[in-house]
């Protein structure tokens, strides 16, 4: 289960939400500028908080009060963004293995396949990253992030450069994985239909503040009505 | 030509630069990672021997690393001779007044790297060293060349520090930049000509390299 209570501020942006999300895949919609992306920073550890408590599966991960603050690779917890941000200078494999160093040579590679199958990038394997669309280095990076086994993994609209059925489809392959290795999951998104679609619990959040919590169906009831009248008026 | 001055020069250029890189890769890291306030006079203190005459410099130093201070006096303990007036001296001199040729080229070299790229490292367990040796080294090796290229040949030409904290001792403290004072002071132009032009020579075939290692690579179209 992950627990927080955040407080930040970004410049003229206030940030404040609370909120303990129990079910394994859960969104976090809302329009540009809403935050999304500015609390997964804060939870993956990237940033700081002037007042944050966050807490996951009972172990407390930051809490500004009493100084207690892990860092971003002892958390467990993976975070892909919209940027792939492979390292420029290392094979997909090489990406790959850089958060495996505990493992010995076979365990690691073990783990790269695995992950690159996962999200159908096995022929990507020796590929070096400039040679990849952006949607394969969108999938290497969802990878790159599944080989360490995360145990929370935060997902900032990472399926942006892939088009809507691809997205579908990893994930399709991705989402019994996850629910097969308990990893608990928190998508960002702007697009309702994402959101719908993974039939998940949504947190709608909007200029900074959680505005509503729930089953997609009933938090983006509006959002649907207004997709709905969208494609009515196609 | 004064092969000895020369091989001197050489050899306090490549100590100088060895012992820059080693000193300005983690401190110029720090720079651009780090987020403490005081980092700021860091990297002034860090930038000082670029607008600090460099007689003024080897004054400073010439009076810390002499007998008079406590310093001097326990360098000169530890090694068995005192510091000015030796070529360790020299090394320590050109340390801090090449510093900044090393510091600078390498914090724009590791500012440029995506910050993205940063966070995906830390967020893969990397801590500061390993981003340093794995992610900043070799995506600014441009910069490493520079900040290696830039430091030797600023050493080479080196004088007011030298002949503040060296003096004039062949052998130890002699280098071209002195050997070409003395020749000019004996009106010997004939020799300061080739030295200088040695020193020109070094100058410009390191910046040749620099600048050909970064124009950008053009694609070939018939």
């Amino acid at each position: 289960m992950l627990e927080f209570a955040i407080k930040a501020s970004r410049g003229n942006f206030h940030l404040q939400v609370e909120c303990s999300f129990a079910s394994p895949w859960t969104v976090f919609f809302g329009h540009s500028g809403a935050g999304k992306s500015t609390l997964l920073r804060l939870l993956a550890g990237l940033d700081s908080a002037s007042d944050a408590w966050i807490s996951f599966d009972g172990e407390v991960l930051s809490d500004v009060r009493s100084g207690i603050w892990r860092k971003p690779g002892s958390r467990h917890t993976a975070l892909v963004t919209q940027s792939a941000a492979l390292f420029p200078h290392l094979s997909v494999a090489a990406n790959l293995a850089y958060g495996l160093r505990n493992l010995d040579r076979k365990a690691q590679a073990g783990r790269v396949e695995e992950a690159l199958e996962l999200v159908g990038g096995l022929g990507l394997r020796d590929r070096q990253p400039r040679d990849l669309s952006g949607g394969e280095a969108q999938r290497v990076a969802l990878a790159r992030a599944l080989a360490v086994h995360p145990r929370l993994l935060l997902l900032d609209e990472p399926f942006s450069a892939l088009d809507g059925n691809a997205s579908d489809a990893l994930l399709a392959r991705l989402q019994p994985w996850l629910k097969q290795t308990r990893v608990q999951t928190v998508l960002a998104t702007h697009d309702a239909a994402d959101a719908i679609a993974t039939s998940s619990d949504v947190a709608l959040l909007k200029e900074g503040r959680l505005i509503g919590f729930g089953p997609a169906a009933d938090v983006l009831a509006q959002e649907r009505e207004r997709l709905k009248a969208r494609l009515a008026g196609l | 030509m004064d092969w000895q001055a020369l091989f001197l020069t050489l050899r306090l250029a490549t100590v100088t630069t060895a012992i820059l890189l080693a000193l300005a890769i983690p401190l110029a890291a720090l720079l651009v990672l780090g987020q403490a306030r005081w980092l700021a006079a860091l990297e002034a203190v860090a930038a000082l021997p670029l607008v600090l005459p460099p007689t003024v410099l080897g004054f400073f130093l010439l009076v810390i690393l002499g007998p008079r201070t406590a310093v001097g006096r326990g360098i000169a303990s530890l090694l068995g001779h005192p510091l000015a007036f030796s070529f360790s001296g020299l090394v320590v001199g050109s340390v801090i007044y090449s510093l900044p040729f090393a510091v600078q080229p390498l914090v724009a070299g590791f500012a440029s790297v995506d910050a993205a790229l940063i966070d995906a490292a830390r967020l893969l367990g990397a801590g500061p060293a390993r981003i340093v040796y794995s992610l900043l080294v070799p995506l600014a090796r441009r910069s490493l060349v520079a900040a290696a290229a830039l430091s030797f040949l600023h050493t080479v030409g080196e004088f007011g520090v030298v002949l503040m904290l060296g003096g004039d001792i062949p052998g130890a403290t002699r280098t071209l930049s002195i050997v070409l004072y003395n020749q000019v002071e004996n009106f010997d132009y004939a020799a300061a000509t080739r030295t200088a032009a040695v020193l020109l020579g070094l100058s410009l075939i390191a910046l040749i390299a620099i600048y050909a290692g970064g124009r950008p690579r053009r694609g070939r179209h018939a």
